[in-house]
C-alpha cells in the first residue's frame, strides 16, 4: 500500500511538473536514454488494434523521451496475450529500455483468475492508459421495437443471435449487457474478430451486434446510412473521476447506463451492475495501457509519464490522434492510476458473480 | 447490366491502385524473385511464397499483393529455363515441358523453345486473368448469398477434391489432407481454449522450464510460414543437395528467338485450347499445378495429326504445357478469391499472406467480393501485368537467367537454407521456430518420399481453422433455429445452394475416384519394397491414434474444442486402416508402395542422414551460440567440406552470406535467434 501511495504521488508530481513546464531533468532525476533502444513489447500480432496503437505512439515517444532513444515495437503474440504478459512479469527493471503494452484481453483473464495468468498488475507501473468505446446496434426492424429512450422491453420476446469471440473475452461486456436488459440472446461462439460479427450481421445470421469505435465508424456507419442498421447505445466513456459519461465520439447516443435505467428490470446498482461496470472499465475506457516492469524507480516512471503527457501537449495531437485513435482520453499520471485501479481491482463479489454467471449461463469452467 | 455497373468503377479503381510507381516496383521485385525461384530446380511457387510470408505483416495491402502475385504469376514462366536447358523441371508445373523442350535444346534450338514457351506463357497468363475477370462478374451475385452452411459445404467440397485428386491413391490423399487438418488443430482450442495435443502438465510446469516453453510455443498452434517452408522447401532442398548434380550439361541458348514466337502464332488455337484447359484445371480445387501440364500435353498430342516428332523436340509439346500452366493461376484464384478455398498449395499460402496485409482487411471469400471488389480486381490486373513483365524480363535477360541454372546446388543450398531459417524465425522469434521447421521438415521429407500429397496436407492445414469455425457456427446456428422449429431451420440448413453443392460434391467424388489413378501429381514414382512405405503408414496411423486419444481427453464442458479433431481423426484413421489392409493385400509392384528413395537411388550421392546432420548441427549450434555465429561456422565448413571449395572461397562465401542476412535483418529491424551464450553474456547486434 505504501509503495502504491508513493507511486501515485510521484505520478501526480510528474503530471504537475509537465503542466508547469519544469521537467524532472532539472532536478537530475530523469533518465537519459540517448543512444538507447526502448523496446515496446506488444503481446499481440502485428495486425491487431494494439499494434496500430503502439505504432502510433512509438515515434512520438521517441521524440519526447530525454535523449531521443529509438523506440521499437516488439510483437510477442501468443495465447491471447497471456504469453507475452507472463514473460513481462518475469522481467525486472534494468534501465528503462523495456515497456509493455497491455489490452482488454490481457486484463480479462487476470480479472477472472484464469489459471494461465502468472502476471500481477499490482507489480507493474502504469505510465499511459488509452481508452476506446463501443457501440451496440440493431437491424432496422428490431430497432423500431425499442421503447422510449431505448427501452429494451419491446425486444424481450425476440430470438436474438449474436456472433461472439467467446464469453471470457471482451465480449463478456456486451453479453452481460444483453442479459441485464432481459434480452433473449443466443451467442454463436468462435468468430475470430468483431469484424466477423459484423459480417454475420450483414448476412442476416446475427441480429444484434456491437463494434469498437473505430470499426463502428468504418464498418457500421455505411450500414446505418443505407438504412439496414440503427445504433442503439454506446457503452460510454469514463471521465477523469472514473464516472461513466457519454462517449465523446458519439455524444448523441445514450450510454448503456441510460438504456438500463429506461428498461424495467435492469438495475444500475447491485452486483450485476457492479460486475458489468468493473469489466467495462477493464475492457474499454482503459483498454490499452503502457507499463514499466516491476521495480521501476520513481524517476523512470516520472520520465515516461512526462513523455506521454508531453505527446498530448503537442499542437497537432488532437488532429493526428483523432484519425488513428478516436476521441478518447489518453490518461497519464493520476488519471492513469485511477483507470488502472478500477480496471484491475474488481471487488471479489463482482468477479465471483461473473465467474458464476459464466459457468451457469455458458458452462465456462475456470479451474 | 447491373452487374457491370457495379464492376466497372471497381475495375477502374483497381487500375488506378496498381498504377502507382511503388506498386509497380514491388510487382517487379516479386517478378524478379519469382524468376529466380522458378529457375532453381525444385523450388516452386509454394516455397517462394512461404519465404515472402514473414514480410507481409502490416504491409500496405496493394504492395503486398503486388509482391505475392508477381511471384506466383511468373514461376510457371521461368521454370521453363531449367526444363528446356537442363531437362530438370524448374517446378512441378513444367514437367511436361521437358519432354520436347529438352530435346530441342539438345538440337541447338534452345532459344526457339524458350521463346515459344514465353509467348505461350504470356498468352496463357493473360487468358487466365481475363477468365478470372469474367468469372468474378458472373459469380458475384451468387457468392454474395453465401452464409455459413454454404461456406462449410464448399470447404468440404474443396477438401474432398483436394484429397482425391492430389495423387494416384485417393485414400492417401484424403489421409494427407486429414493429417493437415489435424496438425492445424494443435494448440489451444479456438472456442474453449482447451489444449489439444499439448499435455496439460506442460502448462503447469515451472515458468522458464522446457515443457512450459513448449506449451507456450505449441499452445498457439504451428504457423503457416513454418509448415509451408518445412513441407515444401526443406524436402526439395535436401533432395537436390543429396544429388549434388554437377550442372555442366546445360545446353547453349542458340538463336531462333523470332522463330519461336512464329511457332506460337502458328499454333495459336492450340495455345488457346490449352489455356482453357489450364483455367479449368486451376478452378478445380486439388488438381492444381502439378497435373495441368500433363493434361495439356496429352491434349496436344491427341489433337495433332503428325504425332511422330513428339518426345524428340516438337515445338507443340512446349506450347501446350506452357500455355496451360500460366493460365491455371488465373483459374486457381477463382475458388481462392470467391470462397477462400485454396485450389493449390501456393494459393493456400497466398490466402494466409493476404490476411497478414495491412490491418487484415484482405480476407478472401464472399466478403471480399462485397467490400474489397477493388482489391479483387487489383489482383486481376496485377496477375496480367506480372505475366507481361515476367515475359519481358525472361526474354531480355535470358542469357543471365540461363546462367543461374548452372549454379551448383551445393553452393546454392546453404544460402537458401539461411534465408528459410531466417524467414521461419520471424514467425515467433524463438529458437523453437527452428526446431519446428526441422521437425515438420522431417515429416515433409517423408511425405515426399512415400508420395503422400504435400499440397493436400498444406491445404488441409490452412483450411483447418475455417472449416472448424464454419462447422461449429453452422451447428450452433442450426441448433438455435431448430429450437424455433423445422420450418425456420430448413431454409437455412438446406438452401438451394447447399443442395446443389452436395450434389456436385457427390458426383465429383465418384468421378474423381475413377480418375485418380491417372493422376501423377509429382511424376511417376517407382516402387520398392513393402517395408518402408508400410512402416511410414504405421507411424502415421500411430500419430492419428494419438490425436483420437487426445480428443477424447477433452472434458465435456469444452466439447466444442473436441468435436472437430475427433471427427477428422476418426476419418483419417479409417483411411489409414484401409491403406494398411490394401498394403497387406497388394503386391510389391503396386503404386501404393511408391518410394522415392528407390526412384532416386541412382542419382543420390549422399545419404539422407549425413545431409540432415549438417542442418541439425546448425540448429544445435544456434541453440548454443546463437544464429549468426552458428551460421558463420556452418557456411564456412559446408562450403569447404561438402562443396569442396577452398578455404578462401568458403571465407568469402561466408562473409557475403552473413552480410546479406544482416542487411536483411537490419532493414526489417529484426533480431536473430539467441543461444545459451547470449543468455550468459551481453553481445552487440547482430550477435544478440
Amino acid at each position: 500500500m505504501k509503495t502504491m501511495t508513493t507511486r501515485l504521488m510521484a505520478s501526480a508530481v510528474a503530471v504537475s511538473a509537465a503542466f508547469t513546464g519544469t521537467t524532472a531533468i532539472a532536478d537530475g532525476h530523469a533518465l537519459d536514454l540517448s543512444g538507447q533502444t526502448v523496446e515496446w513489447i506488444i503481446p499481440f500480432s502485428e495486425t491487431g488494434g494494439s499494434a496500430r496503437w503502439a505504432n502510433f505512439y512509438a515515434p512520438l515517444l521517441a521524440e519526447e523521451l530525454p535523449g531521443n532513444p529509438t523506440v521499437v515495437v516488439v510483437f510477442e503474440p501468443g495465447a491471447g496475450s497471456t504469453r507475452g504478459a507472463n514473460s513481462f512479469q518475469e522481467m525486472t527493471y534494468v534501465d528503462g529500455t523495456t515497456i509493455f503494452g497491455s489490452s482488454g484481453s490481457t486484463q480479462f483473464p487476470y480479472l477472472l483468475n484464469d489459471p494461465r495468468v502468472r502476471y500481477e498488475y499490482g507489480d507493474w507501473n502504469v505510465v499511459l492508459a488509452s481508452g476506446t468505446g463501443g457501440v451496440a446496434y440493431l437491424p432496422t426492424d428490431l430497432a423500431g421495437m425499442l421503447g422510449e429512450n431505448g427501452d429494451a422491453s419491446g425486444l424481450a420476446g425476440e430470438a436474438l443471435v449474436y456472433g461472439s469471440q467467446g464469453a471470457t473475452r471482451l465480449d463478456l461486456v456486451p453479453l452481460l449487457a444483453w442479459e441485464m436488459l432481459g434480452l433473449n440472446v443466443e451467442p454463436v461462439f468462435g468468430i475470430e474478430g468483431r469484424g466477423d460479427g459484423r459480417l454475420m450481421f450483414e448476412r442476416g445470421e446475427a441480429n444484434i451486434d456491437y463494434q469498437t469505435s473505430s470499426s463502428y465508424l468504418s464498418g457500421v456507419v455505411p450500414l446505418v446510412e443505407a438504412g439496414s442498421a440503427v445504433p442503439w447505445f454506446s457503452f460510454g466513456a469514463l471521465d477523469s473521476d472514473g464516472n461513466i459519461v457519454r462517449d465523446p465520439t458519439f455524444p448523441d447516443m445514450p450510454t448503456f447506463q441510460e438504456i438500463c435505467e429506461a428498461t424495467d428490470g435492469c438495475e444500475t446498482s447491485g452486483e450485476a451492475w457492479d460486475a458489468w461496470e468493473a469489466f467495462f472499465v477493464a475492457g474499454f475506457p482503459a483498454q490499452k495501457m503502457v507499463f514499466l516492469p516491476a521495480g521501476a524507480p520513481d524517476n523512470a516512471i516520472a520520465t515516461f509519464t512526462e513523455a506521454f503527457a508531453a505527446i498530448q501537449e503537442r499542437d497537432d495531437f488532437a488532429e493526428i490522434s483523432a484519425a488513428r485513435l478516436g476521441l478518447y482520453p489518453q490518461m497519464t499520471g493520476a488519471a492513469a492510476q485511477t483507470a488502472l485501479a478500477s480496471a484491475t481491482e474488481v471487488p471479489a463479489e463482482a468477479r465471483d458473480f461473473v465467474i458464476n454467471w459464466l459457468s451457469e449461463r455458458y458452462g465456462v469452467v475456470l479451474e | 447490366m447491373d452487374v457491370f455497373l457495379t464492376a466497372l468503377p471497381a475495375l477502374n479503381d483497381a487500375f488506378a491502385m496498381i498504377l502507382q510507381p511503388h506498386v509497380i516496383g514491388y510487382l517487379v521485385l516479386g517478378v524478379a524473385m519469382g524468376l529466380c525461384i522458378g529457375v532453381f530446380p525444385g523450388l516452386g511457387g509454394i516455397a517462394g511464397l512461404s519465404l515472402l510470408l514473414p514480410f507481409m505483416f502490416g504491409m500496405e495491402p496493394v504492395t503486398g499483393l503486388a509482391l505475392m502475385i508477381g511471384m506466383v504469376a511468373v514461376v510457371p514462366t521461368s521454370d521453363t529455363f531449367a526444363s528446356v536447358l537442363m531437362g530438370i523441371p524448374g517446378s512441378s508445373a513444367s514437367q511436361a515441358t521437358v519432354l520436347d523442350g529438352f530435346p530441342m535444346a539438345k538440337k541447338g534450338q534452345a532459344a526457339r523453345a524458350l521463346s515459344a514457351a514465353f509467348a505461350s506463357s504470356l498468352f496463357g497468363g493473360l487468358m487466365g486473368a481475363a477468365f478470372l475477370t469474367v468469372f468474378i462478374l458472373a459469380a458475384r451475385p451468387v457468392v454474395l448469398l453465401f452464409k455459413t452452411p454454404e461456406l462449410l459445404m464448399i470447404s468440404v467440397f474443396g477438401l474432398s477434391m483436394v484429397g482425391i485428386l492430389a495423387g494416384r491413391i485417393a485414400l492417401k490423399g484424403i489421409a494427407a489432407a486429414g493429417l493437415g487438418l489435424l496438425v492445424g488443430t494443435i494448440g489451444e482450442g479456438r472456442f474453449e481454449g482447451e489444449l489439444r495435443m499439448v499435455p496439460r502438465a506442460w502448462r503447469d510446469a515451472e515458468t522458464g522450464s522446457i515443457p512450459f516453453e513448449l506449451y507456450q510455443y505449441l499452445g498457439d498452434g504451428l504457423k503457416l510460414v513454418i509448415v509451408g517452408l518445412a513441407i515444401f522447401a526443406i524436402p526439395e532442398i535436401i533432395a537436390l543437395l543429396r544429388q549434388d548434380r554437377a550442372i555442366a550439361e546445360r545446353a547453349p541458348l542458340g538463336g531462333g528467338w523470332l522463330l519461336g514466337v512464329k511457332d506460337w502464332w502458328a499454333n495459336k488455337w492450340l495455345s488457346l485450347r490449352c489455356s482453357l484447359i489450364g483455367v479449368a484445371v486451376g478452378v478445380i480445387p486439388g488438381l492444381g499445378g502439378s497435373v495441368v501440364d500433363w493434361i495439356a500435353y496429352g491434349h496436344t498430342v491427341q489433337t495433332s495429326k503428325d504425332k511422330s516428332k513428339f518426345g524428340s523436340g516438337d515445338v507443340r509439346g512446349v506450347i501446350g504445357p506452357e500455355s496451360s500452366n500460366n493460365a491455371k493461376e488465373g483459374g486457381g484464384l477463382v475458388p481462392t478469391l470467391l470462397f477462400g478455398i485454396p485450389g493449390s498449395g501456393s494459393m493456400a499460402i497466398f490466402i494466409s499472406g493476404g490476411a497478414l496485409l495491412g490491418s487484415g482487411q484482405i480476407e478472401v471469400g464472399p466478403a471480399m467480393l462485397d467490400r474489397n471488389l477493388n482489391f479483387t480486381y487489383a489482383i486481376v490486373w496485377l496477375l496480367a501485368l506480372a505475366n507481361v513483365v515476367g515475359t519481358l524480363i525472361c526474354i531480355a535477360a535470358s542469357g543471365g537467367i540461363a546462367r543461374l541454372t548452372s549454379i551448383r546446388f551445393a553452393l546454392l543450398a546453404p544460402f537458401l537454407f539461411m534465408i528459410i531459417a531466417f524467414a521461419a524465425f520471424q514467425s515467433r522469434q524463438e529458437i523453437w521456430d527452428l526446431v519446428a521447421l526441422f521437425g515438420v521438415g522431417l515429416l515433409g521429407i517423408m511425405l515426399r518420399r512415400f508420395d503422400w500429397s504435400r499440397p493436400a496436407f498444406l491445404i488441409g492445414f490452412v483450411l483447418s481453422l475455417p472449416v472448424e469455425r464454419y462447422a461449429n457456427q453452422a451447428h450452433q446456428q442450426a441448433t438455435i433455429k431448430l429450437r424455433q422449429g423445422w420450418e425456420v431451420a430448413q431454409p437455412y440448413i438446406f438452401s438451394p445452394i447447399v443442395i446443389t453443392l452436395i450434389i456436385i460434391t457427390v458426383l465429383s467424388i465418384i468421378i474423381g475416384l475413377r480418375q485418380a489413378k491417372n493422376i501423377q501429381a509429382e511424376g511417376n514414382v517407382a516402387v520398392g519394397t513393402k517395408r518402408a512405405p508400410l512402416v511410414f503408414l504405421l507411424g502415421v496411423t500411430a500419430v492419428v491414434l494419438v490425436f483420437v486419444a487426445n480428443a477424447w481427453q477433452i472434458p465435456d464442458y469444452a466439447f466444442r474444442d473436441r468435436i472437430f479433431p475427433n471427427f477428422v481423426a476418426l476419418v483419417t484413421l479409417v483411411c489409414c486402416i484401409f491403406l494398411i489392409i490394401q498394403m497387406m493385400l497388394r503386391g510389391e509392384e503396386n503404386t501404393i508402395f511408391a518410394d522415392r528413395e528407390v526412384q532416386d537411388a541412382a542419382v543420390n550421392t549422399y545419404g539422407l542422414g549425413s545431409t540432415l546432420a549438417w542442418f541439425a548441427a546448425l540448429l544445435i549450434g544456434t541453440a548454443l551460440v546463437g544464429f549468426i555465429l552458428a551460421l558463420a561456422v556452418f557456411l564456412l565448413l559446408f562450403i569447404r567440406i561438402r562443396a569442396g571449395k577452398s578455404w578462401g572461397f568458403a571465407a568469402i562465401y561466408t562473409g557475403c552470406g552473413i552480410a546479406f542476412i544482416c542487411a536483411m535483418a537490419w532493414t526489417l529491424n529484426r533480431d536473430f535467434p539467441p543461444g545459451l551464450l547470449q543468455g550468459a553474456f551481453d553481445l552487440p547486434w547482430p550477435l544478440t
